[in-house]
């Protein structure tokens, strides 16, 4: 790209140009990806390429956020839909390279089939056929059997030159017996038995008709908007932002909108911070807009320190460019000059691609001054935290980088009135940001047409835990919790059943397994006693104590108290002590009614939102299992959750 | 080496890094909010913030040294002391605390113990527990000197010190 600033109609030119290559492999290089051997994986890809000769665009990429099968690559080519690839390593890149795109072999025990599934063959020959047993027992071995029947089947019939027959890493179908995918039509068949392979092979795969009684209809659950690029554009590239209609949302903003209807925009589109507490992006900006001031900020909150929670990570590493756009489209709706990115220095790929990021924005002219050749002038900058998870909270935020101790200040004022050096300033999470460009570029009612009535759009929700296969979903607000974790997730995953999923962290609660219906909004979820908070999901299971996890958060706010105000100091020290007592079976009936009150107190009295809510997970364990606390009290007897028997005197 | 060598050789050390302390303010100075990166910086290149370092800043750039102190041990990133040679961080996010991150933080203590008591460790291991670090989908897992290594298992975790050299 030449170094002369862009301008707004050069923006349309690479949407316009955007061509994707005939045949492709993308690897998704995040933390994740990358800890799980992803470098390896592209570094074997590029070495094979290069020896091989063959046309084939190997790109980095973000995270699609299947963590459960990192690194994972994607693949593109042979008029095949694009197939995502897990649990690689340079052995498998190797081969995957020389087979797939000489003679369209592909690796058993890799592929992940699609949940998008096809209805009918629409008369195409198809050239695959995914093979997985979903149910309980020896699954491998029973896959593997049907795998040679199928291939026995087509070997009589003439098509096994042109029909490959592939064991699949995961079917996206769980406890549905053998399942099977065929590719390119995506038509699958849950429970299919040896008796109907023969129909599989002479109706379907010879005369493409479907099997109506074995087909398992289409419908992915997961809507990607925050997430739009993560695992498909480059992250280090600007241009691959661009290609992918990246600053069409600002572009539209700065031309065609005054800031007002840019918050009137937001507005319309339902948006509310995504970063926890819920309070309407919009509101926020009108307020700060609002303030007479000669100067104002914005600020990226990308300080994710809930324990669990991965979902802002995975954006700034695989789309920093959402982000940074959705700052400058705040930036001209509030008026502000200036913008600050404060990310935790845990999250050292992040800042990077911050970093890079802002640094091509600035060479492009999409930072800096009269952008767009709009008049517009804005710079942004990075600033690190250091390992305090309360600057999360947004006044003891400002104070960190105003230079001093994360502690924080009683509101009102809100930041949005007194900020950053006393400036009116709006701090948004990184997932708000990312979306708001992505309202920007389509617009408000679109982005309103998805979720519920109070919460909107679409949400992001890190599954981790006792479950198989933990990742990243973003899906509709609304969305049952029950079809996050078993249908997209896969459900229980440790040998034990589900007995609970927690939401929003140290500031969150428990919801018991016979919730799980509950749709995910914030007020259903507040309704239980949890919060939606940053959108960490932890499944637990039987084996799990619950007196356990309240420990384990409560002993994390401990540790994490600023130590200002009394209520959250004092008292969540004091819960702790009770919680470790009761834990190590040393309790009392009584010490579960003085820990309720301690809870009340901190609720009613700390400071910030820490110590407000750092009683959620004590009560909410409290409100569904106190069974678990009161075992541990009143039988003489109790296993404690190490497995040791243990005998009271 | 003599005496006279090795002092003269920490008195280069010395003024070599109070050069680089102004140097660092200098690069900050017009910046706004810039204590916690000038801190970062100081630390990156150090490995802690000495006292004297912390005395140098508070001159280069007017800021009290209790305001200084204040901010280094408030925020835990910054240390005081001098790290280890091989800094281990066990992630005890809710995801590999469910997973066992207790068991393999104890199980890399006992095996760096055993190592010492049998003299077979040259280098210095040091051992903190971090905040979550993101790699959920790995839990649980364990950072060495940069390296993520994830989906241990706590039995097989002490493996991992075998990919240091002195060990």
């Amino acid at each position: 790209m030449d170094k002369q600033p862009l301008t707004a109609r050069e923006l349309d030119t690479f949407v316009q140009e955007a061509s994707v290559a005939e045949r492709w492999i993308r690897v998704g290089m995040d933390t994740g990806g990358i800890a799980a051997g992803a470098q390896e994986v592209y570094d074997a890809l590029i070495e094979a390429r290069d020896s091989s000769g063959l046309d084939i665009d190997i790109q980095q990429t973000g995270s699609i956020g299947l963590s459960y099968a990192d690194p994972v690559v994607l693949v593109g080519g042979n008029d095949l839909p694009t197939l995502v690839l897990g649990d690689m390593d340079a052995d498998s890149a190797r081969e995957l390279f020389a087979g797939y795109f000489r003679d369209g072999r592909l690796l058993d025990d890799r592929v992940i089939a699609t949940k998008d599934r096809g209805t009918d063959f629409d008369g195409t020959q198809q050239q695959v056929i995914l093979v997985k047993d979903t149910g309980d027992g020896d699954s491998h071995h029973r896959t593997t059997i049907f795998q040679n029947l199928i291939r026995e089947d087509l070997e009589a019939r003439g098509l096994d030159q042109k029909i490959a027959v592939v064991r699949a890493l995961d079917m996206g179908l769980y406890h549905r017996g053998v399942c099977v995918q065929m590719l390119p039509s995506r038509v699958t068949y849950a429970s299919v038995t040896g008796a109907d392979i023969r129909r599989l092979v002479d109706e379907s795969l010879r005369n493409g008709i479907v099997l109506d009684d074995l087909l398992v209809p289409g419908g992915d659950p997961q809507e990607r908007i925050s997430m739009r690029n993560c695992g498909s554009i480059d992250p280090s590239e600007l241009e691959s932002y661009l290609r992918a209609g990246g600053y069409q949302g600002l572009k539209r903003a700065l031309v065609d909108m005054n800031p007002e209807q840019v918050i009137e925009e937001l507005k319309t589109s339902g948006l509310r911070g995504r970063g926890g507490a819920g309070y309407p992006t919009w509101l926020k900006w009108k307020n700060t807009r609002g303030q007479e001031s000669d100067r104002r900020i914005v600020i990226c909150n990308a300080d994710e320190g809930d324990p669990g929670a991965f979902m802002d990570r995975s954006i700034l590493e695989g789309d920093p460019h959402s982000v940074l756009e959705g700052m400058l489209i705040a930036a001209y709706a509030i008026g502000a000059d200036t913008g600050f990115f404060y990310i935790r220095v845990e999250y050292p790929l992040a800042v990077k691609r911050v970093q890079k990021a802002i640094k091509q924005c600035r060479e492009a002219g999409l930072l800096g001054e009269n952008i767009l050749g709009t008049g517009f002038s804005f710079d942004a900058k990075v600033r690190f935290g250091a390992g305090a998870f309360v600057c999360g909270e947004e006044t003891a935020l400002i104070a960190s980088i105003e230079g001093r101790r994360g502690s924080p200040e009683p509101r009102p004022p809100y930041p949005s009135i007194k900020g950053l050096w006393g400036k009116p300033t709006s701090i948004n999470n990184v997932e708000t940001l990312a979306t708001v460009s992505a309202i920007l570029e389509k617009d408000g009612n679109w982005y309103a047409g998805f979720g519920t009535e109070e919460s909107r759009g679409t949400k992001v929700f890190a599954v981790t835990g006792k479950v198989r296969n933990p990742q990243l979903v973003e899906v509709p607000m609304g969305t049952p919790i029950r079809t996050i974790i078993e249908d997209i997730c896969g459900g229980a995953g440790h040998g034990s059943p589900i007995k609970a999923v927690q939401t929003g962290g140290p500031s969150g609660g428990v919801i018991p397994v016979d919730k799980m219906d509950t749709p995910v909004t914030y007020e259903a979820l507040l309704e239980l006693g949890s919060i939606m908070g940053s959108g960490g999901m932890l499944v637990m299971d039987e084996s799990d104590s619950m007196v356990d996890v309240a420990k384990f958060y409560l002993g994390f706010c401990v540790e994490e108290s600023c130590g200002k105000c009394a209520p959250c100091r004092v008292g969540g020290f004091q819960m702790l002590s009770l919680l470790k007592k009761i834990h190590a079976g040393d309790g009392v009936v009584s010490d579960l009614d003085t820990l309720r009150d301690i809870c009340v107190c901190m609720q009613t009295a700390s400071l910030c939102g820490l110590g407000q809510t750092a009683p959620n997970p004590v009560l909410s364990t409290l409100k569904y299992f106190e069974h678990e606390y009161l075992d541990l009290v009143t039988t003489p007897e109790t296993v404690t959750s190490n497995g040791k028997g243990r005998k009271h005197g | 080496m003599n005496a006279d060598g090795e002092l003269e050789k920490l008195v280069e050390w010395v003024e070599g890094v109070r050069k680089r302390v102004h140097e660092i303010a200098g690069e900050w100075q017009d910046e706004e909010g810039s204590l916690i990166m000038i801190l970062h910086a100081i630390q990156d290149e150090i490995g802690y913030i000495p006292r004297g370092v912390a005395n140098e800043l508070a001159k280069a750039t007017g800021i009290s040294l209790a305001r200084i102190y204040e901010v280094i041990t408030f925020y835990t990133y910054f240390r005081l002391t001098p790290p280890g040679n091989h800094e281990i961080h066990v992630c005890m996010g809710t995801a590999c605390y469910l997973r066992g991150a207790e068991s393999i933080q104890a199980k890399l203590l006992q095996q760096i113990d055993l190592m010492k008591a049998a003299g077979g460790a040259k280098d210095d291991f040091q051992v903190d527990c971090v905040r979550c670090i993101g790699c959920c989908g790995l839990s649980p897992a364990v950072v060495m000197d940069g390296k993520t290594y994830g989906r241990l298992n706590p039995e097989d975790s002490p493996e991992i010190l075998k990919q240091k050299p002195g060990v």
